[in-house]
C-alpha cells in the first residue's frame, strides 16, 4: 500500500546509501548528502540503516497514508505536522491509514529525511533507489518526486517502537559559522604560500549554487597561482589542469575564485584544479548548510581525519545504543 | 615519467602520472589502474583511470591510508614493467558534423563563444591554420581516437586523438560554460573530443552530433543490454562523417533498434604506434574494415 504525494516541495527525492563502483564511469555514488540523518530516521522506524527515505531540501512535501505506518524526521529542523498537529523531529511517532504528513517551515539545517516504516521500495538501479536525476538512475522513474506519484513500500524488518527519540547530544547540525576541516592536497602546490593562508584564513560564505553536486563558495579572497607554462592538454588559465577525477569533497577552485566542494553527485572528473578535500567526516554537515551560511575551511593532517572519521563512527554507535538496544 | 602521489581526503589516493597529455602517461595511468584491480587491495572501492592520472577510493576503516599509499606505490614498478601493449575495439561513430541541433544550440549562447561571429567549427579550424571546415573535418575523422577517460557524466568519453603532438588540435573550451548541450553532441576542449552522453551544460565547442547513443539506464538498446555504458578506457574509436540522409537513416535503424555499431577487436602497440604513427593507424583502419 502506497504513500501518495499531494505536493513535493523544491527537490524532494528518494536517496539510500547510493550505488558505489560506478564512479569511473561518471556515475556517482549519490545517496543522502548527510548519511548520518538518514540511517537515524532508518532506525527510529525499525528499518535497516540503509533503507531508502525521503530527502527533502528546505521544503517538505504533503504525502497521504493509505496504510498505518511509523514515520520519522532527522537532519534538518523541519517540523513535521500529521493532519495539521506539530510532530517532533528524531522522534518516531504513528500515522494512521488517511493521515496526511505535512510540513511546518524550516528552521535549521536544509535537508530533513523521512523514513517510513518498510522503507521506500521503487525498483534499485546498479543496486540502489538514489536518485541521479542526470543518468536518470533511481528515485521514480529516474527523477525527483513529483505530486501524483504513489510511492511503495517494503516490509518492515523490526518493530518500530513509537515515541522514541535521539537524545538531544546525539543530534548533529551545523554551527554558525561552520567549520569544514580540509586536508590539503591534490594540486595545493599550484597556489602561492599566502594564497594557502588566505584560503583558511577568510570566511566563506554558502552561494546559491549549492545542490547535491557540490556546493559554491563565495567571499574570500582570490587565490594566486605559481607561475608556471601550462602543460600541454591542460588549457590555458592557470587553474586548469588535463581532465582529471575528482574525489568526493574535493575542493577545487575555477580561476581562483569560488570554491567547489563537490559532494555525493559529483562530476567524475574535469579541468579544474583541486586545493585539497574535505574529510569525510565533515561531508553530511555540508548538506545541512543553507545558503549565505558564514563558513571557514580549517586545515587539518591525516591523523586528525581519521580521529575525526573514528570521533564521527562513536557518534553513529551510540545512536544504534540509543535506539535499537534500548 | 615519475608519478606524483596524493590523498584526496582520508577516502581517495590521487596519482598524477603526468601534467602533460601523452599517450605515454595515459598507457601507465591505465596499466596502474590495471595492476590495482588485479592486486585485489582490501578496503578497495573505486578505482577510475583518467587522461593522464588516476584515482583510487578506498575505505579508510579496513585499510590505513598510509598502508594504501605504500601499495600502490609498489604496483608502480609492476605497471611499468609491463609490456605497452592493449587488447581492445575498434568501433566507427557516424558524425553528422554542422548539423543543425547543435547550431541552434551554438547560436543561443554566442556571447559566451571566443568568437561570436563564427560557428564553434569554424573558429576551430582557423585557431589550428586549416584551409576551411572541410580540411578540419578531414583531420578530426582521419586519424582514430583513443577513449582516455569515462566519465564528468553518465558514460561521457573523452578522446585523445592518435596523431603526433604538432598535429593535435588544441581548442579552448567556451569561455562561459553553456547551460545546454545537445544529446550526443560531438565536443572538443583542450586536446580532447567528447560526445556529450545526456544533455546538459556543458563547455566544450560543438562540432556535429551522433545518431548513436552511448548511454541507456533502460538498457533497452541492443549493444547496451549487458550494460548501459558503452565506452571503456583504451577503446579506439573512428569517427566517419555522414549527411543528413545518412543521419536520418541512422536513427530510424535506431529507433527500431536495429541499429549495430561496426566494432572489430584489435591488438594495440604502443611502441609500434611510436615507430610508425602512420602505418599502424593504416593497419587499424584495415581490420575495422575488414569483412
Amino acid at each position: 500500500m502506497p504513500v501518495n504525494v499531494i505536493s513535493a516541495g523544491i527537490a524532494t527525492t528518494i536517496q539510500d546509501m547510493g550505488r558505489p563502483g560506478y564512479y569511473h564511469l561518471g556515475i556517482p555514488i549519490g545517496g543522502a548528502m548527510d548519511r548520518l540523518a538518514l540511517r537515524t530516521a532508518n532506525l527510529l522506524v525499525g528499518n535497516a540503516e540503509e533503507a531508502a527515505g525521503l530527502e527533502c531540501v528546505f521544503v517538505g512535501p504533503e504525502l497521504e497514508f493509505t496504510e498505518d505506518a511509523t514515520v520519522a524526521v532527522c537532519g534538518a529542523e523541519l517540523p513535521p505536522k500529521l493532519d495539521g498537529d506539530p510532530r517532533e523531529t528524531w522522534t518516531a511517532f504513528a500515522v494512521k491509514a488517511g493521515q496526511v504528513l505535512s510540513f511546518d517551515f524550516l528552521k535549521a539545517g536544509a535537508r530533513a529525511y523521512i523514513a517510513i516504516s518498510g522503507g521506500i521500495n521503487t525498483p534499485p538501479m546498479l543496486g540502489s533507489r538514489s536518485t541521479y536525476a542526470i543518468g536518470a538512475l533511481g528515485g521514480v522513474e529516474g527523477r525527483a518526486v513529483q505530486p501524483g506519484d504513489s510511492l511503495p513500500l517494503g516490509a518492515s524488518v523490526r518493530a518500530a517502537k513509537e515515541g522514541a527519540s535521539v537524545p538531544a547530544k546525539l543530534r548533529r547540525g551545523p554551527d554558525n559559522p561552520a567549520e569544514l576541516r580540509v586536508l590539503p592536497g591534490l594540486y595545493w602546490h599550484r597556489i602561492t604560500e599566502e594564497a594557502q593562508r588566505d584560503f583558511f584564513d577568510d570566511t566563506w560564505k554558502v552561494a546559491n549554487e549549492a545542490d547535491r553536486m557540490g556546493y559554491r563558495f563565495q567571499g574570500g579572497r582570490k587565490l594566486a597561482f605559481v607561475e608556471r607554462d601550462q602543460p600541454f592538454g591542460a588549457g590555458a588559465d592557470p587553474s586548469n589542469i588535463t581532465d582529471a577525477c575528482y574525489p568526493y569533497g574535493s575542493v577545487q577552485v575555477p580561476s581562483g575564485t569560488e570554491p567547489i566542494v563537490l559532494h555525493r553527485d559529483a562530476v567524475s572528473g574535469g579541468g579544474y584544479f583541486m586545493i585539497g578535500t574535505v574529510i569525510s567526516a565533515d561531508m553530511d554537515l555540508i548538506g545541512q548548510l543553507q545558503p549565505h551560511t558564514p563558513t571557514r575551511f580549517v586545515k587539518v593532517d591525516m591523523e586528525t581525519a581519521l580521529a575525526a572519521r573514528r570521533d564521527r563512527a562513536r557518534t553513529m554507535d551510540a545512536i544504534r545504543n540509543a535506539l535499537v538496544a534500548s | 615519467m615519475s608519478c606524483r602521489y596524493t590523498f584526496g581526503g582520508d577516502e581517495h589516493i590521487f596519482v598524477e602520472v603526468d601534467e602533460a597529455m601523452s599517450l605515454e602517461a595515459f598507457f601507465v595511468s591505465l596499466s596502474m589502474t590495471n595492476a590495482v584491480r588485479e592486486a585485489n587491495i582490501k578496503g578497495v572501492t573505486e578505482i577510475c583511470p583518467a587522461n593522464a592520472s588516476f584515482q583510487v577510493k578506498f575505505n579508510p576503516d579496513v585499510i590505513h591510508p598510509d598502508d594504501m599509499m605504500a601499495e600502490l606505490k609498489r604496483l608502480e614498478e609492476t605497471a611499468e614493467s609491463a609490456e605497452p601493449v592493449l587488447d581492445t575495439r575498434i568501433i566507427e561513430i557516424p558524425v553528422y558534423y554542422q548539423d543543425p541541433w547543435t547550431h541552434e544550440t551554438l547560436m543561443r549562447f554566442r556571447e559566451r563563444h571566443q568568437d561570436p561571429n563564427a560557428t564553434d567549427i569554424e573558429y576551430a579550424a582557423r585557431i589550428n591554420g586549416f584551409d576551411g571546415v572541410d580540411a578540419f573535418i578531414e583531420a578530426h575523422s582521419g586519424a582514430p581516437w583513443f577513449v582516455s577517460m569515462v566519465g564528468f557524466v553518465s558514460g561521457l568519453p573523452f578522446l585523445y586523438q592518435m596523431v603526433d603532438r604538432p598535429r593535435q588540435i588544441e581548442v579552448p573550451k567556451y569561455l562561459r560554460p553553456r547551460t545546454d548541450t545537445p544529446r550526443l553532441t560531438v565536443g572538443y576542449g583542450g586536446c580532447f573530443s567528447c560526445i556529450y552522453s545526456v544533455r546538459g551544460a556543458g563547455g566544450y565547442q560543438m562540432f556535429g552530433i551522433t545518431p548513436m547513443p552511448i548511454f541507456d539506464p533502460q538498457q533497452k538498446v541492443s549493444y547496451l543490454k549487458d550494460f548501459m555504458v558503452f565506452f571503456k578506457p583504451g577503446d579506439i574509436v573512428k569517427w566517419k562523417p555522414i549527411t543528413r540522409e545518412e543521419y536520418d537513416a541512422a536513427i530510424e535503424a535506431v529507433q527500431a533498434n536495429t541499429f549495430a555499431p561496426r566494432i572489430r577487436n584489435v591488438r594495440f602497440s604502443l611502441d609500434d604506434y611510436n615507430a610508425d604513427i602512420d602505418g599502424t593507424n593504416a593497419k587499424l583502419m584495415e581490420a575495422l574494415y575488414a569483412g
